[in-house]
C-alpha cells in the first residue's frame, strides 16, 4: 500500500541522483512543488523523459544543474517563447540531448506498459530525429512488402512523478482524463505522486470516478501539496500563472537573473 | 500593412487563407504555439455550423475545452496513425523548398548555433495527415531555405515508406505557396494584398514555380472577420491568451476594469 508520506521530501527520498524520472506535458498535473524541492536537495544527472513535451519544469532543473540526460518532442514556454536555460544548455552542451517525435514517447512507455521489449511506430524514415537515434531501428515489416517500420525500445522510467488533484486513503489518485499518466505509472518502477488533497471516500468504490483513478497498487508514495502545480496549470482546477511564467522569462535569460529566480522562489519557500 | 489600411490585421488575413485551405473535413487538429492555425480551425467549426454541419471536429492540443480526447495526449497521434484526422499544421524554424522542415537547430546537430524547441509530433503527423498546411510568419531568406540543416520531417518519402499524408501548402505572411508532393516543390498561387511576387522572390530562399498568373490573396470577407472577432476569439483565449488579446481586443469576453 503506499505511503502517505508526512513531508513531501519524503515522498521524494525514492528519486535520487542519476535515476530515469517521468513527468508529464505542461498541461497534464506537472509536479512544480515537487521540482522545486529536488532542486533545493541539490539532485544531479537526472534522466529526464519529458512525456512528451515540457515547459518550465525542464527549464528550471536545467538551469539548477539538475540534468545529465534530457529525452522529450520540444521544450519552450508556450506563448512566453522559446525556453532560456534549455536553449542555454543546448549551445553550451552541456546536457545530453535525446531529441525524439511525442508519439514516440508515449509508445515506447507503453512498451513497457505491456511488459514487451519495443513497439513499431509509422513516419520517422528519412528524418534526421531518426538518423540521430542510434537506439532505434527500420526493420522490414513482417507481415507486409518492402514495408520499413522504425522500431523503439521500451522506455522503462525508475520513477513516474506527477501532479493530481485528490488520493484516497488507500492510495488511489484521481487523474481524470489525463490518460497518460496511467502509463507513465504503468511503465515505471516506482509513482510518486503530489496531490492537492486527500479524500475519505474510495475512490474505487464510484463507478464515475475509478474511470479516472490510477490504483494504489501502482502508487509508493503519496505528498499533500497544496497548489502543487503552481504556477503551472492543473486541469479543471487552477490556471497557469500566466504573470509569473512572463516574469519566470525575464529572469531566466541570464544565468545570473536565473539565480536570482532560484533564490527567490526555489530556495526561498513560499509561505503556505 | 496595418489594421488601418486594409481594415484586418496579417493575423486575421493567414488564419482567413488557412480557413480556406481547410475546406470541408472531418477533424482538424492544431498543436502546440500555433495561434493562427487554431484561429482558422475554430473559424472553419462556425462556417460548418451556420450550414448546420457538425464538422469539422476541432481538436487543440493544449485546450481543454476544444478536444475531446479520453485516452490522453497520445489519443492525437493513434486517431492520426489510423488517418482519422484530416488536417494538421506544422511551422518551422526553417522550411526548404521540398516541403522539408526544420524544428531542431541551425548549424551542425551537436554543435548548433541556434537551438528551436524541437520537433513535437512532426516526425509522425507529417507522414500520416493527409492535409498538413505549413505557417511561417515570419518569410525570408532566413526561414525559406534551399536546404534545412535539420530534417524534423521530410516533405516527400521513397514510394516503399509508408505516407498517406504530408504538406499541401504553405502560408507566409507575403503570400501562398501550395505544393506539389509528385514534384517535391511549392508554387506561388497568390500574393497577399501589400506585397508583391518580386518581393516574394527576394526574401524566399528556394526555388519555386511561378504560373503565369498569380492572382491576390482575396481579404478575409466581413462576414469572416466577424466571425473571427466575434465569436471564435473568446473561445480562442482559453489557449492563447497573449495572442488574443493583441489580434482580437475587442473579441475576448469583457472583463471588469475594462474601459
Amino acid at each position: 500500500m503506499p505511503r502517505l508520506a508526512p513531508t513531501l521530501d519524503e515522498a521524494l527520498a525514492c528519486i535520487t541522483d542519476g535515476c530515469m524520472l517521468v513527468v508529464p506535458r505542461e498541461v497534464s498535473g506537472v509536479p512544480m512543488e515537487a521540482t522545486r524541492a529536488l532542486i533545493r536537495r541539490g539532485i544531479k544527472r537526472l534522466h529526464l523523459v519529458a512525456l512528451p513535451t515540457s515547459s518550465l519544469q525542464a527549464d528550471l532543473l536545467i538551469g539548477a544543474g539538475c540534468i545529465g540526460t534530457l529525452e522529450t518532442s520540444a521544450v519552450n514556454m508556450g506563448e512566453f517563447g522559446p525556453a532560456p536555460r534549455f536553449t542555454a544548455a543546448i549551445l553550451s552542451n552541456t546536457i545530453s540531448m535525446k531529441d525524439a517525435t511525442c508519439p514516440a514517447l508515449h509508445a515506447a512507455l507503453q512498451a513497457s506498459e505491456k511488459g514487451v521489449p519495443f513497439m513499431p511506430l509509422r513516419g520517422l524514415i528519412g528524418s534526421d530525429v531518426l538518423a540521430h537515434r542510434p537506439d532505434w531501428h527500420v526493420i522490414g515489416n513482417p507481415f507486409g512488402d518492402d514495408d520499413p517500420i522504425v522500431l523503439l525500445p521500451a522506455i522503462r522510467p525508475d520513477i513516474a512523478l506527477f501532479h493530481a488533484p485528490m488520493a484516497d486513503r488507500s492510495g488511489n489518485v484521481w487523474i481524470g482524463a489525463q490518460g497518460e499518466l496511467l502509463t507513465m505509472a504503468h511503465a515505471a518502477a516506482k509513482t510518486v505522486v503530489t496531490v492537492e488533497k486527500i479524500v475519505d471516500d474510495d475512490l474505487l468504490a464510484d463507478p464515475v470516478l475509478r474511470a479516472g483513478t490510477l490504483p494504489g497498487f501502482y502508487v509508493d508514495s503519496i505528498a499533500v501539496t497544496p497548489r502543487g502545480g503552481w504556477p503551472l496549470s492543473l486541469p479543471d482546477h487552477y490556471p497557469a500563472d500566466d504573470a509569473h511564467l512572463a516574469e519566470y522569462v525575464r529572469f531566466a535569460a541570464t544565468p545570473e537573473g536565473f539565480a536570482t529566480y532560484l533564490e527567490r522562489y526555489v530556495h526561498e519557500r513560499r509561505a503556505a | 500593412m496595418t489594421k488601418e489600411e486594409f481594415g484586418f490585421q496579417d493575423e486575421e488575413l493567414l488564419a482567413s487563407v488557412i480557413a480556406d485551405l481547410i475546406g470541408d473535413v472531418r477533424h482538424v487538429a492544431v498543436g502546440n504555439a500555433s495561434p493562427i492555425p487554431a484561429t482558422a480551425a475554430l473559424l472553419a467549426r462556425e462556417r460548418g455550423r451556420l450550414e448546420g454541419l457538425s464538422r469539422p471536429h476541432v481538436s487543440l492540443l493544449q485546450s481543454r475545452k476544444h478536444n475531446f480526447w479520453t485516452d490522453g495526449a497520445r489519443e492525437l497521434f493513434d486517431c492520426a496513425g489510423q488517418g482519422r484526422i484530416d488536417v494538421f499544421f506544422l511551422s518551422g524554424g526553417q522550411i526548404d523548398g521540398h516541403g522539408n522542415v526544420n524544428l531542431v537547430s541551425i548549424g551542425d546537430y551537436d554543435q548548433p548555433k541556434a537551438r528551436f524547441p524541437g520537433s513535437f509530433g512532426s516526425s509522425y503527423l507529417y507522414y500520416v495527415v493527409p492535409k498538413v498546411i505549413l505557417f511561417r510568419t515570419e518569410h525570408s531568406r532566413r526561414t525559406l531555405v534551399p536546404k534545412v540543416d535539420f530534417i524534423s520531417a521530410p516533405g516527400v518519402s521513397p514510394p516503399n515508406v509508408h505516407r498517406t499524408g504530408g504538406p499541401v501548402a504553405l502560408v507566409t505572411n507575403r503570400c501562398l505557396f501550395s505544393f506539389d508532393a509528385a514534384r517535391g516543390r511549392f508554387a506561388l498561387a497568390s500574393v497577399h494584398p501589400g506585397h508583391s511576387i518580386e518581393e516574394v522572390v527576394e526574401h524566399t530562399g528556394f526555388e519555386f514555380d511561378r504560373p503565369a498568373d498569380v492572382p491576390p490573396t482575396p481579404a478575409p470577407s466581413p462576414e469572416t472577420l466577424r466571425l473571427m472577432r466575434e465569436v471564435v476569439a473568446p473561445q480562442l483565449a482559453e489557449v492563447y491568451p497573449q495572442f488574443t488579446a493583441r489580434v482580437f481586443p475587442l473579441g475576448r469576453p469583457r472583463e471588469s476594469g475594462d474601459p
